[in-house]
């Protein structure tokens, strides 16, 4: 039972593949740009998950690599003069860094703790950038960074950001996956035991933060793709609140459940602050109705309805 | 193979163990005994690591592990089982085991490969032997009571220990999980060699496995014996047999 699942879900996941391949050739310009958004915005909130709903670790601030990653890019290519290539690589390793020396000082507190550290400690680093005119741009951010030819137009940047997460979320996978994955999920259900079992538990979420540090730092970098810029925001504390309540609204227990969540909040949001300013409040309806009724999110409550449904058809089939 | 000297640990201003001493030798099964808040579940806490000694030692293959935290102590070779349910409730049954064995092997770093692919030989056979074969796929949250304390010992067992501690493994038992229990913890000394060191309130079970006996009375230990010379001390009866037990003495 468990293998004809997982079979569907891999024709799923190519058609919807197949899908973002054909559906730029069709749609508007800003829908593309749209589906771009919506593709760096649920690698973003992919990276989260994993140290968040893998890794049961509350990084509350993680918004701040995926800036460190946008900035890292944006300067090398726009102030500094070096090939965009070379900024693109150059702006992740900056963000793990940066998750390495923040990660190093926020786990030796656990829990809320640990999460109140880190938002402290990011928003340190989002009143340097904000400030720092002649090196950050301010509050203005940076913009008009100039890319290649074959990146430059809408198509060409939603091709390379589809490929680039396409090409992420398949390595986060595989990482979910390993023998990493699998201790680190672990750590999440009991520390105490994964200690006794012989876990360096610490160091295990250290790594962790790293990786998903650096995975949010191409979702940064990817945004510069998309949208030639980069200015403060990206490392403001509320969009790190956003990406959680993503991790939530899509279901923390599952893979894709943090890239549906992103699908959903970014297009909702595009589309009713078109007819009302509050679309913060509708936000917060939403989050309220998710807690209440689908607890495990969107995707958790479907994947838990299917093998109901499943098991209805096929009893004592395992 | 352990040994513990004068160890002690307090929180606060309370006194919880306070110059315990044991020694186990290779192959033995003791048993550590004593009323409720004695200081058992702390003791094996101290030698485990999970809890850091005010003062003392405890020595591991003549070793001194006193200190050390707890996941290097467990990589020396000594696994523990919690008196409490203490497992990965997300997870299934399977992987709760393999997770201790790919920790064992050095394998919680390996960031590409599936997990699928590693002990699952050994990980079987582990839930085999504690009856756990055919809930493998289970996730653990789901499983009875009873169910969940074996899967404590597998853990544990996934260490490929030498010494395997016990805290109280057949808590909340029914009789007849007991019973099995006591089967298969006497099995693992004697086809497998394993050094057992456990705590219990089922004297019964303790009469009946134990090599010798440690009796903690408020922190320290009162005596460490045969169980014969346990059960006819006079202190160990004024602290805890109580005069019901006591008949079988002549003296």
């Amino acid at each position: 039972m468990a293998k004809r699942i997982h079979e569907r879900a891999i024709w799923l996941i190519l058609a919807l593949f197949v899908l973002l391949l054909i559906l730029p050739l069709v749609l508007a310009r800003f829908y593309v740009y749209l589906l771009a958004l919506i593709l760096v915005t649920g690698l973003l909130t992919t990276s989260l998950n994993m140290v968040l709903g893998y890794g049961g670790i509350y990084q509350f601030h993680h918004a701040v690599f995926y800036g460190v990653g946008a900035y890292g890019a944006a300067i090398m290519i726009a102030k500094l003069g070096y090939s965009p290539w070379l900024g693109f690589i150059v702006g992740p390793l900056l963000a793990a860094l940066l998750s390495l020396v923040m990660g190093a000082i926020c786990i030796r507190l656990s829990k809320l703790y640990f999460g109140m550290l880190q938002i402290s400690l990011g928003s340190l680093v989002w009143a340097v950038v904000y400030r720092w005119y002649t090196f950050t741009g301010g509050d203005d951010g940076i913009h008009g960074v100039s890319l290649p030819a074959l990146i430059a137009t809408p198509k060409g940047s939603y091709y390379f950001t589809l490929l680039i997460t396409s090409a992420c979320l398949f390595v986060m996978y595989l990482i979910v996956k390993s023998p990493f994955g699998s201790t680190l999920q672990g750590i999440r259900d009991n520390p105490v035991r994964s200690e006794a079992v012989g876990v360096n538990v610490k160091l295990q979420q250290l790594v962790a933060l790293v990786i998903a540090g650096f995975f949010a730092g191409v979702a940064g970098a990817l945004f510069v793709v998309v949208d030639n810029s980069a200015f403060p925001d990206m490392l403001f504390w509320t969009l790190s609140l956003e990406i959680l309540i993503m991790c939530l609204l899509g279901g923390w227990f599952t893979f894709l459940g943090p890239m549906l969540g992103a699908a959903i909040l970014v297009a909702l949001r595009t589309f009713a602050s078109t007819f009302t300013e509050y679309w913060t409040m509708i936000q917060g309806i939403i989050l309220m109705l998710v807690i209440i009724f689908l607890p495990e999110g969107v995707l958790g409550y479907l994947h838990a309805k299917f093998r109901q449904l499943e098991g209805a058809i096929l009893p004592g089939d395992k | 193979m352990l040994q513990v000297e004068g160890i002690r640990k307090s929180f606060g201003g309370f006194m919880a163990v306070n110059g315990a001493h044991l020694n186990v030798k290779q192959g033995e099964i003791v048993a550590v005994i004593g009323p409720n808040g004695a200081g058992k579940t702390t003791l094996f806490n101290l030698i485990t690591g999970i809890l850091k000694p005010d003062g003392g030692k405890v020595l591991f293959k003549g070793e001194e592990i006193s200190g050390l935290s707890a996941h290097r102590i467990c990589k020396k070779g000594m696994s523990r089982s919690f008196q409490v349910v203490s497992v990965f409730s997300r997870l299934t049954v399977f992987e709760n085991v393999q997770i201790a064995i790919l920790s064992r092997l050095g394998k919680t770093f390996n960031l590409f490969s599936p997990s699928k692919r590693f002990a699952i030989k050994e990980t079987s056979e582990i839930l085999t032997s504690v009856g756990l074969a055919d809930k493998r796929h289970h996730v653990t949250g789901s499983l009875s009571h009873g169910d969940q304390k074996v899967l404590e010992i597998a853990i544990a067992l996934g260490g490929n220990p030498e010494l395997l501690i016990l805290d109280e493994p057949t808590a909340g038992m029914s009789p007849e999980e007991t019973a099995r229990c006591i089967d298969f913890i006497r099995q693992l000394s004697t086809q497998f060699g394993l050094t057992i060191l456990f705590c219990e309130h089922d004297m019964e079970l303790v009469f009946a496995i134990a090599h010798r006996i440690m009796v903690m009375v408020r922190g320290a230990t009162l005596i460490q014996g045969l169980p014969e010379d346990v059960r006819c001390n006079r202190e160990v009866q004024d602290a805890y047999l109580g005069q019901s037990e006591s008949g079988v003495c002549s003296t």
